[in-house]
């Protein structure tokens, strides 16, 4: 399967990136790829990741352990993923902590870490973060495990954080405590983040600048502000009209058709089968980016 | 019969006994569904929300209250021993529709089984049937041989819906029914939904924490928090003018879009705390832990009706 078709971004020092599109646009394969941690099945064919000015593509896994550990931090949509099911809360805070304390110089004592972790599980808005500590993953909710690993995230994340549909779980009034306490921490940090979520609303509170992937590709990016009030890529523009407003009644028609499939995906444009505006072009030439006004750019045929 | 009600609840009780204690789930809770309108009920975890709807479903019977559907029959009676016509009447369309569709049927076969339960007869083979059916939904005939597993997720959850009419219901439980699914996909059932209501007047109850789709499918809101209803308003007064501050938390809480959206939120009502748990909730008013105008009442007395105008109530000691 051929999924991300050729994808170039460009994250600053503290740029805020979000990554939107339906469920197997490729976004999370996106993620996985900049960590190097696809599956065994998963490679990057061609192309390169440079972080912090050094091509990481090729570095040896113990390389990239070190700085996944020291400067990134990941949120992962589902937290038994990150979390491991056989070592208490405790165990697993303690762990991480202790090699931040030590890569501080710092020589960790069971106070202090138990000092730490408490305040780390205030901070994501854990009710009772004494009984989280002692507790095994799945004696926690779904909403409590996220947070737990949205703090453990929080700890390793110096440099990137790296976030794939952080707050599914949660309910709203929970969501919006946690949007604030990650917006903080961006901001004292300095964090470069990236945000995957087909959540626009979260997109746009939470970004700078967006990137649209449909089926491995992007179709668009620009400043998020600009990109949610002006879509100029049809795909685009059926994402933000489906999406149900608080101010109006009326949703869109959706896209019809689905994502292609990966082992054969269209000559041409990608999107050109569910397109309501395509052309013949559309079908056997893949659109070249064009840059618009207002740093927006789009790899559609309707804009050259 | 503009505002007949289809069904009536009053004083609904749910309790669970758990290790932990006594979760009082749906706590006093009255209110009726009209006919031919789409009642959403809004909650957080641990609201109840669901648990009503399991109530009327007849999965679980309530510890106090009454619960009547279509003035004659009770609802209290467990699903198993309902005469067939009622649990025809009554369908439901869950959140995850990958596991509420039987993987290893076909969907001819997922949506005959209805058929054949309530001995529906159109003088056509049962196939025929299937086949309008599917095609009413949306989904063409081909659809008939597929399994679920070949679907995406908007077209299982068309398929679920398609079961769900099959049986003819007047009434249908929307239990997070579009939660799970892409806004392209949710924006397809969405249609599909406020379009059967028209051509068949299907009375709905969403149950659901989005606002964004209660103001585009629904023609009331009551809104939940631990086991009660603080606040109940038509959907246009709903959102140009919510009252309750829990609501209004809610609704400041929802990121948004556009400036329109950003407009319409409350401000001035910050989200704080946490949910607290249904075990032992707060005396007197269940939010004042997390309200920023809880007054010295409001810890010691629950809240009664406040009845303002245009069908808008609220239970909140502000509005005494």
């Amino acid at each position: 399967m051929k999924v991300l078709n050729g994808v170039c971004m460009n994250l600053r020092k503290g740029q805020r990136i979000g990554i939107i599109g339906e469920s197997g646009s490729g976004k999370t394969t996106l993620l996985k790829s900049i960590l190097r941690i696809l599956p065994p099945n998963g490679k990057i064919v061609s192309g390169k990741i440079v972080y912090d000015g050094k091509d990481i593509t090729n570095f040896s896994e113990k390389e990239l352990s070190r700085i996944r550990r020291r400067e990134i931090g990941i949120i992962f949509q589902d937290p038994m993923a990150a979390l491991n099911p056989v070592f208490k809360v405790r165990d697993q805070l303690y762990d991480i902590l202790r090699y931040k304390l030590m890569e501080e110089g710092v020589k960790p004592t069971s106070q202090m870490l138990g000092e730490y972790s408490l305040e780390l599980l205030s901070d994501v808005r854990l009710p009772d973060p004494e009984r989280v500590l002692n507790s095994y993953p799945f004696q926690l909710s779904g909403g409590m495990r996220q947070r737990v690993m949205i703090a453990m995230a929080l700890v390793s994340a110096n440099k990137l954080l790296l976030a794939d549909e952080p707050t599914t779980n949660l309910d709203v009034t929970i969501q919006d405590q946690i949007l604030k306490l990650i917006h903080r921490l961006v901001v004292e940090k300095n964090l470069s983040t990236i945000l995957v979520s087909h959540a626009l609303g979260m997109v746009n509170r939470m970004t700078d600048e967006v990137y649209v992937l449909y089926a491995g590709d992007i179709a668009e990016h620009a400043p998020t502000s600009e990109i949610m009030k002006n879509p100029l890529h049809p795909y685009t523009q059926l994402l933000i009209s489906s999406t149900p407003r608080l101010s109006s009644v009326g949703v869109g028609e959706g896209i019809r058709g689905k994502l292609p499939d990966y082992r054969e995906p269209p000559q041409g444009c990608r999107f050109a089968p569910r397109c309501p505006y395509a052309m013949d072009k559309c079908f056997t030439v893949k659109p070249r980016v064009i840059r618009q006004n207002n740093d927006h750019h789009v790899a559609c045929h309707l804009y050259e | 019969m503009e505002n007949a009600s289809i069904l009536d609840v009053s004083r609904l009780k749910k309790y669970f006994n758990t290790p932990q204690g006594i979760v009082r789930a749906v706590d006093d809770v009255s209110f009726s569904v009209h006919r031919g309108e789409t009642l959403a009920l809004v909650g957080e975890s641990g609201s109840g929300k669901t648990t009503i709807g399991h109530v009327i479903m007849g999965l679980y019977a309530p510890d106090a209250g009454k619960v009547l559907y279509k003035g004659k029959y009770d609802l209290s009676i467990p699903i198993r021993r309902r005469p067939l016509e009622l649990k025809k009447d009554i369908q439901i369309v869950f959140q995850d529709p990958g596991t509420s569709l039987n993987p290893k049927r076909m969907i001819k076969d997922i949506i005959s089984l209805p058929l054949r339960v309530h001995k529906i007869d159109d003088g056509v083979k049962t196939y025929e049937s299937v086949a309008k059916i599917l095609d009413y939904v949306g989904l063409g005939t081909e659809y008939m041989f597929k399994y679920p597993h070949e679907l995406g997720g908007g077209e299982k959850q068309l398929v679920a819906i398609a079961r769900a009419l099959a049986a003819r219901p007047s009434f249908m439980i929307l239990d997070e029914s579009t939660s799970a699914l892409d806004v392209s996909s949710q924006a397809k059932v969405l249609k599909t939904l406020i379009r059967i209501q028209k051509e068949l007047s299907m009375t709905y109850l969403l149950i659901t924490h989005d606002l964004g789709v209660v103001r585009n499918i629904s023609s009331r809101v009551m809104i939940m928090y631990l086991g009660k209803i603080y606040e109940e308003a038509p959907t246009e007064r709903f959102f140009s003018s919510p009252l309750h501050p829990y609501t209004k938390m809610l609704l400041s809480s929802v990121p948004t879009l556009s400036e329109e959206d950003e407009r319409i939120k409350p401000q001035g009502v910050e989200s704080v705390g946490e949910i607290p748990s249904a075990v032992n909730p707060p005396t007197g008013c269940r939010f004042h832990t997390r309200c920023p105008f809880a007054k010295p009442i409001c810890s010691q007395r629950d809240p009664p009706d406040f009845i303002l105008r245009e069908g808008h109530i609220v239970r909140c000691w502000l509005y005494e």
